[in-house]
């Protein structure tokens, strides 16, 4: 079966690739486009390591198909910085020590950030609630939501 | 230089930098076992049992060799065929036959996810259909699951050749029971006979996984000349590197392997299952080889702990004094002997101060996947019988659970059960911390309950080497041979910048590989911060030295008349001269005069690694309709010896609470009645999400331990081992009914409701 060209915009700028039909976003974006940042942890849309946003929506991208991509807008893990400045999101994780292992932390941030983009000001239960779809197995969420809370009032003060 | 666990002007231990790795874990740059790529690399897939257990008649590979883009197909005859051999290389006993046969079956499969054979291909689907097109023909076996029905007369037997260990005479038939343990104190019968109030009961876990996010993954690239390259997510390089040359006959030399960031691991990558795979097939393709294992595939062929029974006899006056102890304990181990029944046995009762005890532990082999060191191998097992029977027997003499517990614990002199001398532990200050604590004061409503419960971990120290270099600005580099699965990176640059005397920013931590670092045992047996940290302190008092000796020859005075004060040396006094200071950049500047590069290494087998202690407070509220379980509160509090970095002390303090709150209440191997798991993957296999738990308050006790320089005592393990009483012991109080199987799902706790 020959390949799917696909042309969608990530992280902010063109990106074209070429995908299997039966490829996932997630593999598309690891393989063919080497953002690494997003992790497979189940492949079955339950852990959120692959978390990216499609045209601002939360997604697990191992859950959609990569030429399904064509068209749309993706944020990865690696867009969230704005060059070498941190998103205040990535700082209050570094800040509160909200990750151990660090490897469902590219999956939670882009999760929060799409969190505090649509409800900028959450209650604790809120957030977890928002959060439940990212497994962590390190930290037991207390730092994490922290850093949530924590982040969401530094950007409603910006 | 001499430093005292008491020492409290520390400038840099015990406060709460950011992590080296840090910027590259909230980016996505950091890379992980999958992340790495080779030109010319392959896909490698394992094809596994369907079966619980078979006798394997005949693999035919041939179909899946012709396909066009398969560059390599292995099975068990492309790898030697060991002899038992016992290896004690991770958090538990391992026999490299044992591995072997676990990595690639050979002749039987003994659980479903058993790996028969492997392919390599150009792509993923290509690999896909190779392994579809590989046939072989089993031979169904009987197949048993349980421990006990596993224990009995007459149980499929999964090896012909155990015979069980530690029973006289050696026994005339072999079973599935591979060894039997015992350690005891005193005379139970009497302490029995003394006892004014006997409780007694019979506990069961389930096995559960580690459950860390980051499937199992390595690349291996095998040259021509056999020299091998390989990247792997594990607690150990060094452990990889061994168990590859031991299970391909290779030599050590040849074998570099290169740590990759582990994501997450809680004892379960402390030995391997897919490296010495990819190994085969790229030594038959001559190309390099990636494997990761899907979530399905972690579930099924790797990790979990053992379940296990636990039976509690305890008899105690009625002032609380607690006059004899009896334990059984029956272990899963999986398909191959070697369950944590030992561990579980010596710290079963080791939190009290008991002169009467009997602990008997059976290992147990079973058609499951074979057990892995999961966080406390066997302590959190062992004491959720004994932390439930104990708040059975505080409700039976109408005392506090806290102040039971403090009537009986051990102490500085206590002999414990299992051997050991207690010194310097902090116990009874955890009690004392729970008791004052916020948490334990705050009143209960309806179908509200609190449970109290302890924990134990011995600790470990052992081999390590650390080397640091002071670079030409006057910045410094500590590399080291440990996996950093939690932050241990930031806790080495802090103890080299505290004894350089610079700041924290100007230390950088690595971990590196195994042909650059001297040997390091694992990261496990929460040894790192302790061990590592004390290679890593001696490396840098030795670079002190130096530094030292490099001032005194610019001043031309001898080496004792200088000082290292705040990164600078000055002279020791007035009689050795009068020089301005020198920093330990002016110093680096211009080591070509002074003697070449500042460098030092060290390499430690370190001891006296303190036990550590742990008592959690857990508030539930049950819902009656449901039976459904919300822990409302929690707190841990715990000796941790010294915090070099609290936050991550207090993380692996949450972590562990959590890890064992969904032990309590929701984690489980569900099989079916053809011995097939029913629930591999996270929707089934229901680990915590953020929803689920409320903050976790972690108070750390500081009772330093003499023998670290800064007072260290291992923290990743104590906080798994009370949770799951905790929980059962707060859902007690709750409904009124005991739970003594786990995990406490909601048809139990209706079941025990409906049950009046």
């Amino acid at each position: 079966m020959s390949k799917i060209h696909v042309s969608t915009i990530i992280n902010g700028e063109p990106a074209e690739f070429l995908c299997e039909p039966g490829q996932t976003l997630l593999d598309a974006l690891r393989d063919e486009l080497r953002l690494t940042g997003s992790k497979e942890g189940c492949g079955s849309g339950d852990c959120g390591a692959c978390s990216v946003t499609v045209d601002g929506r939360l997604v697990c991208s191992c859950l959609m198909l990569a030429a399904e991509a064509e068209g749309h807008e993706i944020l990865t893990i690696e867009g969230v910085a704005n060059g070498d400045e941190l998103h205040p999101i990535q700082r209050q994780f570094l800040e509160h020590a909200a990750l151990q292992c660090g490897f469902c932390t590219p999956g939670l941030i882009v999760a929060v950030k799409a969190l505090l983009d649509s409800n900028p000001n959450p209650t604790e239960t809120e957030a977890r609630y928002w959060l439940a779809g990212n497994l962590c197995r390190c930290t037991g969420y207390d730092k994490v939501i922290r850093a949530v809370m924590d982040a969401a009032a530094e950007m409603r003060a910006q | 230089m001499a430093y005292d666990g008491n020492k409290v002007d520390l400038k840099v231990v015990g406060t709460r930098p950011v992590r080296p790795d840090g910027v590259d874990k909230v980016t996505g740059r950091a890379t992980f076992g999958s992340d790495f790529y080779l030109p010319g690399m392959l896909v490698g897939k394992i094809k596994r049992s369907p079966h619980a257990h078979a006798k394997i008649l005949a693999i035919d590979t041939h179909k899946a060799m012709r396909l066009p883009g398969v560059k390599a197909v292995v099975t068990a005859e492309d790898f030697p065929n060991i002899p038992s051999e016992e290896a004690f290389m991770g958090e538990g006993p391992m026999n490299f036959r044992d591995l072997s046969r676990n990595c690639m079956a050979r002749g039987k499969v003994l659980y479903e996810g058993h790996a028969v054979a492997a392919v390599a291909a150009i792509t993923s689907e290509i690999a896909e259909q190779a392994l579809e097109l590989i046939e072989i023909t089993y031979e169904v076996l009987p197949h048993v699951i349980d421990v006990e029905a596993a224990m009995a007369d007459g149980a499929p037997l999964l090896h012909d050749d155990i015979f069980t260990a530690g029973v006289e005479p050696k026994p005339a038939k072999p079973s599935n029971v591979a060894k039997r343990i015992f350690f005891g104190l005193g005379d139970v019968a009497a302490g029995f006979k003394d006892a004014e109030v006997v409780v007694e009961g019979r506990y069961t876990t389930q096995p559960v996984h580690q459950a860390y996010i980051e499937p199992h993954a390595c690349l291996v690239s095998v040259a021509a000349d056999g020299q091998a390259q390989v990247w792997a997510s594990s607690q150990g390089q060094f452990m990889v590197r061994a168990y590859c040359a031991k299970l391909l006959g290779a030599d050590m030399a040849g074998i570099r392997v290169i740590p990759a960031e582990i994501g997450g691991g809680f004892g379960g990558k402390t030995l391997v299952y897919i490296e010495p795979v990819a190994f085969a097939l790229s030594k038959q393709s001559g190309r390099p080889v990636k494997i990761i294992m899907t979530r399905e595939e972690v579930f099924r062929a790797s990790g979990p702990t053992s379940g296990g029974v636990i039976e509690v006899k305890l008899g105690a006056k009625k002032d609380g004094t607690i006059t004899a102890a009896q334990v059984v304990l029956k272990f899963q181990a999986g398909a191959f002997p070697g369950s944590p029944v030992q561990p579980g046995a010596m710290t079963a009762l080791a939190m009290y101060d008991l002169k009467n005890t009997s602990v008997t532990g059976y290992d147990v082999v079973s058609n499951r996947p074979k057990v892995a060191a999961y966080r406390a191998p066997g302590a959190p097992i062992s004491t959720f019988g004994v932390e439930s029977a104990m708040d059975e027997l505080a409700r039976k003499l109408n005392m506090d659970p806290i102040a039971l517990r403090m009537k009986n614990a051990a102490k500085n002199g206590t002999k414990s059960t299992y051997g050991a001398t207690f010194a310097n532990i902090g116990y009874v200050e955890t009690l004392e911390a729970a008791k004052a604590s916020a948490h334990y004061k705050i009143p209960l409503g309806k179908n509200q309950g609190r449970g109290v419960a302890s924990g134990f971990w011995f600790n470990i120290g052992g081999e390590s080497s650390a080397t640091v270099h002071v670079n030409e600005d006057g910045t410094a580099v500590v590399a080291t041979g440990s996996p950093d699965i939690g932050g241990s990176r930031a806790s080495m640059a802090m103890m080299a910048a505290e004894v350089l005397g610079i700041p924290y920013e100007k230390v950088r931590a690595i971990v590196t590989d195994t042909s650059s670092i001297g040997f390091t045992h694992l990261t496990g047996g929460s040894r790192v911060t302790f061990a590592t940290g004390m290679a890593t302190i001696q490396a840098t008092e030795k670079v002190v030295e130096q530094l030292k000796q490099r001032a005194a020859l610019t001043w031309d005075i001898p080496a004792d008349a200088v000082e290292w004060k705040d990164g600078m040396a000055i002279p020791a006094g007035s009689n050795a001269g009068a020089f301005p200071p020198l920093s330990i950049a002016d110093i680096a500047l211009k080591s070509a005069r002074t003697g070449g590069p500042i460098v030092a290494e060290a390499a430690v087998n370190a001891q006296g690694a303190g036990p550590g202690f742990g008592t959690h407070i857990c508030d539930v509220e049950v819902d009656p309709e449901t039976g459904h379980v919300t822990v409302l509160r929690y707190t841990a509090v715990q000796d941790v010896g010294r915090a070099i970095h609290p936050s991550y002390v207090e993380g692996q303090i949450q972590g562990g609470a959590a890890q064992g709150i969904g032990w309590a209440l929701n984690e489980e191997y569900i099989y079916d009645k053809n011995g097939k798991m029913d629930n591999a993957g996270f929707l089934d296999y229901r680990v915590p999400v953020a929803s689920d738990l409320p903050m976790i308050d972690a108070i750390l006790v500081e009772v330093p331990n003499p023998r670290h320089p800064f007072g260290v005592k291992g923290v990743g393990e104590v906080p798994i081992v009370p949770p799951m009483a905790a929980v059962a012991n707060a859902i007690r109080s709750a409904i009124g009914k005991r739970m003594p199987d786990l995990p406490m799902s909601p048809p139990k706790i209706r079941a025990a409701l409906d049950a009046g």
